[in-house]
């Protein structure tokens, strides 16, 4: 295996500093081996190191950093693969055509597949093998997780979020913070409700900081007279067991959600403006419970857009000069959301100027899938981030809008980082503002 | 029994039973391995994401026009060898009169001189290919043992046809069973190494393409 050209340390967290080699390697080991099925097996015999995936990543494209090249980031999940499971494992073992995976490489590619990687997808679009080389490195990340080498900001956030729900203690419950909200915006917070059709949630970003986002889904709902409910036992879409590589945690906190939406008999689950909080749910929840979800799991987007289609919603238009949209990676290219949001925007007269790498070819924001709360990933995020704004401020637009909390933030940070003159603002937002009659 | 009937004799037989075992064990053992279930409710359904696996099959044969400018000399580089490689491979009258004594079929062929200037395109290319490896600080990055030897077993076949084609070298029939154990060496190290991409590229292609149409995702 290739050696990392940059030195650093692992970030751990203390349940995870406390695990030997041996025990590290196993857990990979363990990991990996039960990654590997015919789909991942299919990607790993594919590649040609063609290294085309480098050129589609924002990481590499924006340091040119050879060890940011997409493909290899899963180099340890690969070696993994020859060594016990491929056509010829018994005689890369025989021969030590491969080496076993060293407790000191993962602990080294924990900045590869955390810090400098958001599973936004863009290498697998590039790919002319066409390897899905992003759920790759989530399975690689799971290895990582299984060895005790999560990120500690992520491994942290994702234990007391499978232990009480929300990925971090608050000063007061979140769902005390919701009514607060629903009190500061005068707003009715519909909560616990014992039965409704729409079950609501929200990304705990928006709760810390970006309250009005919050309200504005109420106010939504409200105008719409959906029978709705947020759920104090399941509130918070994101889950950071998926960002951490936890799988069963990653299910267990899927799970919550799901068992409220039983509880209250929802037929629709609502993913707020979170793009990574959409993929896990939307598409990864039911393969890890082993079933499909008994409601429909939608983005908020798409439910709106829905409900303008079948004349529900109708907006009032919006002068907001030239006005530009960043495209979440997790709903767009690889969530196909693609269509909902600029009909959102056209219902209010608002035509988009595109930025020269759009839908599902936008460049990720940088922040999604963990990165932005891993502190030591700032100074690169902020390359990422950097690029980002040029691309945007190329457009021209006075008005910069996406539908991801995330998104939001990670711009929000780069913009006191370079004091950049736009300020993001939430698609739902915008859409409570401009209800017709409302 | 001389070096010529040795290597498309005895040698050639055991380099195809290598090479036939190999590759069907290696798509075998992929297919053996668990299938995970696709358990999500899909966006689109199962004949619009097979269409769009069967759309992903070509379209994946050239870049989306966002990533062209940057991946434009692996593209170029990699589709001038390919085409050179099929034709001195398939085009060739004594590629063809080899090949059809196996499967009974054949088809016309270039003129020699003009396979023979596709074949010196075709190596120039090839080391141009190796010297971009050497060169190109993530193709450096990612190379391995296989990237290396699959050159060197390919840039083999190349050479010493090129070779047997002009008589130079050695006597004409030395040359020309270096390079029918060449090929038979090609045979032999194909189901062990990344020269295999040729029958996974089509079906990745179609799966994620799959995949992706089923979220109605691009793909």
């Amino acid at each position: 295996m290739n050696r990392s050209s940059v030195e650093f340390h692992a970030n751990l967290a203390a349940d995870e500093v406390a695990l030997g080699e041996r025990e590290r390697v196993a857990g990979a080991m363990r990991a990996f081996t039960r990654e590997i099925g015919a789909l991942s097996a299919l990607r790993l015999e594919s590649c040609v190191h063609c290294g085309m995936c480098a050129d589609a990543c924002h990481f590499y494209i924006a340091t040119e950093d050879p060890q940011y090249t997409p493909v290899l980031k899963v180099e340890p999940f690969k070696q993994a693969f020859k060594r016990e499971a491929g056509a010829f494992a018994p005689f890369f073992r025989w021969f030590a055509l491969k080496r076993r995976v060293t407790a000191d490489e993962l602990e080294r590619w924990q900045h590869l597949l955390f810090d400098s990687c958001n599973m936004c997808g863009r290498c697998s679009l590039i790919c002319p093998m066409g390897i899905d080389v992003a759920e790759l490195i989530e399975q690689a990340r799971r290895g990582l997780f299984e060895a005790g080498l999560a990120p500690k900001e992520l491994y942290e956030k994702a234990a007391h979020q499978r232990r009480t729900g929300q990925p971090e203690a608050s000063s007061e419950p979140y769902r005390d913070r919701l009514l607060a909200i629903g009190w500061q915006f005068k707003v009715e917070m519909p909560l616990d409700k014992p039965q409704a059709e729409v079950m609501l949630t929200v990304p705990r970003t928006d709760i810390e900081h970006y309250p009005a986002a919050v309200a504005a889904l109420a106010r939504v709902m409200a105008h719409l007279k959906a029978d709705c409910t947020f759920r104090s036992d399941g509130l918070i879409a994101e889950n950071y067991g998926y960002y951490a590589g936890g799988r069963d945690w990653q299910r267990e906190i899927s799970l919550r959600l799901i068992d409220q939406a039983l509880a209250c008999k929802a037929k629709v689950l609502i993913v707020p403006e979170c793009g990574h909080a959409y993929s896990a749910l939307r598409w990864e929840a039911a393969e890890l419970i082993g079933k499909p979800l008994p409601f429909k799991v939608r983005h908020v987007t798409e439910f709106l857009a829905e409900a303008l289609a079948d004349g529900r919603l109708k907006l009032r238009s919006a002068d907001l000069g030239v006005t530009a949209f960043h495209d979440p990676c997790q709903l767009v290219r690889k969530g196909g959301v693609t269509s909902a949001p600029r009909q959102l925007l056209h219902a209010m007269g608002v035509k988009p100027r595109e930025t020269t790498r759009h839908v599902g070819f936008n460049v990720c924001c940088g922040g999604g899938g963990g990165v932005l709360d891993i502190e030591r990933a700032a100074p690169l995020r902020y390359r990422v981030v950097e690029e980002k704004f040029h691309e945007i401020d190329g457009t021209g637009a006075r008005t910069f809008l996406t539908s991801c909390s995330d998104c939001r933030r990670t711009f929000d940070d780069g913009k006191q980082r370079f004091n950049w003159q736009q300020t993001p603002r939430s698609l739902l937002e915008l859409v409570a503002e401009h209800l017709q009659g409302g | 029994m001389d070096l010529v009937d040795f290597a498309r004799g005895p040698a050639l037989k055991v380099a195809f039973v290598i090479f036939f075992i190999g590759v069907v064990w290696r798509l075998v053992n992929v297919l053996l391995l668990h299938h995970r279930r696709n358990l999500s409710e899909p966006r689109r359904g199962v004949a619009e994401s097979v269409f769009g696996g069967l759309k992903a099959m070509g379209s994946r044969s050239w870049p989306h026009p966002e990533f062209i400018k940057r991946t434009i000399t692996g593209e170029a580089l990699g589709y001038s060898y390919h085409i050179g490689l099929f034709i001195v491979i398939l085009l060739f009258a004594p590629h063809i009169i080899f090949f059809g004594s196996f499967i009974g079929v054949r088809w016309p062929a270039l003129p020699n001189g003009v396979v023979t200037i596709f074949a010196v395109i075709t190596v120039t290319l090839f080391v141009a290919v190796l010297f971009r490896r050497l060169a190109h600080p993530v193709l450096r990055r990612l190379s391995n043992f296989d990237d290396f030897f699959s050159w060197f077993v390919v840039a083999l076949l190349l050479v010493t046809g090129l070779m047997a084609t002009a008589h130079v070298g050695a006597p004409y029939p030395t040359i020309l069973g270096l390079h029918i154990l060449s090929f038979d060496l090609l045979l032999i190290w194909y189901p062990f190494g990344k020269l295999m991409h040729a029958f996974y590229i089509f079906p990745t292609r179609a799966v994620d393409g799959y995949l992706l149409t089923r979220k109605g995702a691009p793909s």
